[in-house]
């Protein structure tokens, strides 16, 4: 393969890759509601978006059950991983395929599968069965990320601070969590951006009232899209880019640091 | 660093600890004590939204609003039970079918005095699905038809027959709900559109099969801005959206097919697991406020039986429009659905089915 | 000792969590999937994959998922093999921005190709002006494919990336210097060694597109009908949550299956994108 062939090749799959994402950024900019028109530029969706009541509360949903559902995956699985590092293989295994259950499996059957047991023990839908679907996808990520970082470990560290008088909650937080720390950042991150993603699941379990960006956008498509919603395409591969940026940006700080300490 | 590393730590914790309390919350629902509050659910695009700002503002009542595709997708909603609404709109047949299922409360019309601005001519058709007008309040009411473009279609339609011409292939817009898909197929052949004939229902479908090679796409609120964005020839649609894509296109006209069509009511009910009743009814009386119904039918120009609000239109055009207030004594063939028993909707789904995945 | 058996019970809590969270409403799916409204035992739901309207849901949704698969490996193979061999001081940079579009909203993407392949639609228009003929493709088995490649392919690329990245210089040196040419080295030596990312660059696109509704319904224009959709529409329109539930443990078959291949190929997790 020539240097040429290559570049033609990776421009053509970067083409495929972003005309998408352009085409959303131009069309935000469209004065004309129609596609087909180009109608002059304005910012007026970019206005009205703002000014749209459900869609920045939907915005406020996404991020908060986003946050929320990965802290608490990250208590959850964190301390899981604990315990799973300790165990015999055939407990480990056991747990471990449970864990991979909801990565693996189908989003409609991991969906209708929740769906059928809040309808079954009369969970109000809404906010809550949301977030308690999220923790669940999300547990299985941060535990993945966590569980190598503490095989890692030296536990003679944590038990020299157990001997030395630590408890064992004082001792997590002075040796085990600075070591597995990168890890859980990972899985915290990775558990964020699930649950950001998430349609499927969210759709069987909403209740009334309550969106996220994902079933607001989708509930946008049947009724017919507003250009409001290229605005927002745009704001969001913004802030994705800003922020991809920044973490790849980061690996080489921490090194740093590292050397440093 | 480590410090800083054991304060996120404790942070963490303590946030987690605060959300707790916060699920439990979520999961138990006070029973009796009514709170300020009323959840809506209604048809997409059904209303004004200025109009639940100014019933919070005089009422002091907040409203939860939520939207649904068809009557189809609404009903396992609310059997279901775990969502509870307080006001649902659905259509006649489909209230019917939730009166016989025991889903509905009667509306105490002690609450709702405005009642008296419907029109007796629809509380009586009401009371075909409704027996002694218990639990419905009319909201709008209209025809299924068919809106075409007149730079794409020169020739006058008045036959659902134009949906099967191939010289329209991939310009037709056909309606994704299964009654009112197999209505156009049952209508175009003569018979009821609540037959429940094997043989006139198997020949329906057959119908719909022959069609979809000729069909762009199944939409239901979608038809509106894609009749207005000129991206199809012909649609089938609700009379409701007929001024309002004429008034965004005037390309755009709307006929009542010769073979009939289904006339229908869309009402404000009250499921039974409502936990807000009182609120549900002020907000059914605040929808049938004569000044209230005029801005929602300038909003959707859907047909509104409130006879006050009718009176308050000022453009005459439009208060004796054909379309948006048509004298149905003129046409032939017009039925109203009917809820065809638990078999009968499982005999359509799965006709509807087969065409879909055909 | 003590200290082991205090950490073992910290897996209380997530213990508790698995069995009432991911155990019971999977085996709540069975009990619906194996009874019938009367709740008698029955294997009708099950068995109804072999109707003619499902197996006809499920053999295009194969179909379609089999042959966006195909197409991700052949677009991304290439992808992943130039990738890895730009060892430069911005190469994670480079790779970040083929992962990018992953991390806009999985809806927003698909609506992105909506918009293009639309009758009336960006591309057509640009065909239009270029006095070319136009496509008609959306509402058609083409566009969800489309949508499937474009929604999945980065999930293809991560794991070949990863996998190529790692073989080491050395071996592809060695095979160099006993006289192997680029596409000698390239079937013998590398192709062999990736044989881990490219199944699990497999299951992670075959899996979701075997299963979606969403892009099917935005991009077939709800003419078209996949498993996942059939399996949606009783769950939200025909309140048959039984059959529903039936074509779920058949679709978890189809799943499982995939699995066990992909295990049985990548013992090593070498492949594992994550």
């Amino acid at each position: 393969m020539t240097k040429i062939l290559k570049k033609i090749y990776i421009g053509l799959i970067f083409l495929f890759l972003y005309a998408p994402m352009f085409t959303l950024i131009v069309l935000s900019f469209n004065k004309s509601k129609s596609r087909a028109k180009w109608g002059g530029f304005t910012f007026q969706w970019y206005g009205k978006l703002f000014g749209n009541s459900m869609v920045m509360q939907a915005l406020i949903n996404t991020l908060l059950i986003a946050f929320l559902s990965a802290l608490i995956a990250c208590v959850i699985g964190t301390i899981a991983s604990l315990a799973i590092n300790k165990m015999g293989i055939v407990m480990k295994s056991t747990l471990m395929g449970v864990t991979n259950i909801p990565m693996l499996n189908a989003d409609i059957v991991t969906g209708i599968s929740l769906m059928l047991l809040f309808l079954f023990f009369r969970f109000k839908f809404g906010f809550t069965t949301i977030l308690l679907s999220h923790i669940t996808f999300n547990i299985p990520y941060v535990i993945l990320s966590v569980l190598p970082r503490i095989k890692k470990m030296n536990s003679s560290n944590y038990e020299a601070a157990l001997d030395l008088g630590a408890t064992p909650v004082y001792a997590f937080f002075k040796v085990i969590l600075p070591d597995i720390w990168p890890g859980l950042l990972s899985g915290f991150l990775m558990a964020f951006t699930m649950s950001l993603d998430d349609f499927i699941i969210t759709h069987f379990t909403k209740g009334p009232g309550v969106d996220t960006l994902s079933t607001k956008i989708y509930a946008q498509v049947k009724k017919g899209i507003d250009p409001e919603m290229y605005a927002l395409s745009t704001l969001i591969f913004l802030s994705v880019l800003v922020l991809l940026i920044l973490v790849n940006t980061l690996p080489a700080g921490n090194k740093k640091k590292k050397e440093i300490d | 660093m480590k410090k800083k590393g054991l304060k996120i730590a404790t942070a963490l914790l303590a946030s987690s600890v605060m959300v707790f309390p916060l699920l439990l919350n979520g999961c138990t629902s006070a029973p009796g004590a009514e709170k300020k509050e009323v959840y809506v659910y209604n048809w997409g695009e059904y209303l004004d939204p200025d109009v639940l700002d100014e019933f919070t503002e005089e009422t002091g009542i907040k409203v939860i609003y939520d939207e649904f595709e068809t009557n189809e997708v609404m009903y396992p909603k609310v059997e279901a039970g775990a969502v509870q609404y307080d006001v649902i709109c659905p259509s006649d047949y489909m209230i019917q079918k939730m009166i016989e299922n025991d889903l509905l409360q009667e509306i105490n019309f002690d609450n709702v005095p405005n009642i008296k601005n419907i029109g007796n001519q629809y509380m009586e058709s009401a009371s075909e699905f409704d027996p002694g007008n218990k639990y419905a309040v009319p909201y709008c009411w209209g025809t299924v038809g068919i809106l075409y473009n007149k730079t794409k279609v020169d020739e006058p339609i008045d036959s659902w027959s134009v949906l099967w011409d191939e010289k329209y292939k991939g310009d037709i817009l056909m309606q994704n709900s299964v009654r009112d898909a197999f209505m156009v197929a049952l209508k175009l052949k003569g018979y009821s559109m609540n037959s429940l004939d094997d043989k006139e229902l198997e020949e329906a479908k057959n119908l719909l099969i022959e069609q979809k090679p000729l069909v762009q796409a199944y939409v239901v609120d979608q038809v509106r801005d894609k009749m207005i964005g000129n991206e199809a020839a012909i649609g089938v649609i609700y009379s409701g959206e007929a001024i309002y894509t004429q008034r965004e296109n005037s390309d755009l006209e709307y006929v009542i097919p010769k073979e009939g069509t289904n006339v229908w009511i869309d009402c404000w009910v009250i499921p039974k697991n409502a936990q807000n009743k009182e609120n549900a009814e002020a907000f059914i009386n605040y929808m049938c406020k004569p000044e209230v119904a005029l801005k929602n039918f300038d909003f959707i120009t859907y047909s509104t039986p409130n006879v006050e609000a009718r009176n308050l239109i000022e453009d005459e055009e439009i208060r004796n429009s054909p379309i948006a207030f048509p004298d149905l004594s003129e046409y032939d063939g017009l039925e109203t659905y009917q809820y065809l028993g638990a078999e009968g909707d499982q005999k359509y789904a799965d006709l509807w089915k087969q065409v879909k995945a055909e | 000792m003590k200290s082991n058996k205090f950490v073992k019970m910290l897996s209380i809590p997530y213990v508790l969590w698995a069995v009432a969270f991911i155990i019971i409403p999977l085996l709540m799916v069975f009990y619906y999937g194996f009874s019938n409204k009367e709740g008698k035992f029955t294997f009708t739901n099950i068995l109804s994959i072999f109707q003619a309207v499902h197996f006809k849901s499920l053999y295009l949704a194969l179909l379609l998922a089999l042959i966006s698969t195909v197409i991700c490996i052949l677009l991304a193979y290439p992808l992943a093999l130039i990738l890895s061999s730009m060892k430069g001081k911005n190469d994670h940079l480079i790779v970040f921005i083929f992962i990018l579009p992953m991390w806009m909203n999985f809806l927003l993407r698909t609506l992105a190709w909506q918009t293009l392949l639309e009758n009336d639609g960006v591309i057509n228009n640009v065909l239009q002006f270029l006095h070319l003929p136009t496509l008609h493709i959306i509402n058609t088995p083409a566009a969800i494919v489309f949508g499937m490649i474009y929604n999945f392919l980065p999930f293809m690329v991560l794991p070949l990336y990863n996998v190529i990245n790692k073989i080491d210089q050395n071996t592809i040196n060695a095979a160099r210097d006993l006289g192997a040419n680029y596409w000698q080295t390239l079937f013998h030596v590398i192709f062999p060694l990736s044989i881990p990312g490219i199944i699990s660059g497999i299951t992670m696109v075959f899996v979701p597109s075997l299963t979606t509704f969403v892009v099917s319904e935005m991009l077939g224009g709800s003419k078209i009908l996949l498993i996942g959709n059939v399996i949606e529409q009783e769950f939200t329109q025909n309140s048959n949550w039984h059959l529903g539930s039936g074509l779920s443990i058949v679709l978890m078959i189809f799943i499982i299956i995939s699995m066990v291949i992909t295990s049985v190929f990548d013992k090593e997790g070498e492949g594992n994108a994550l």
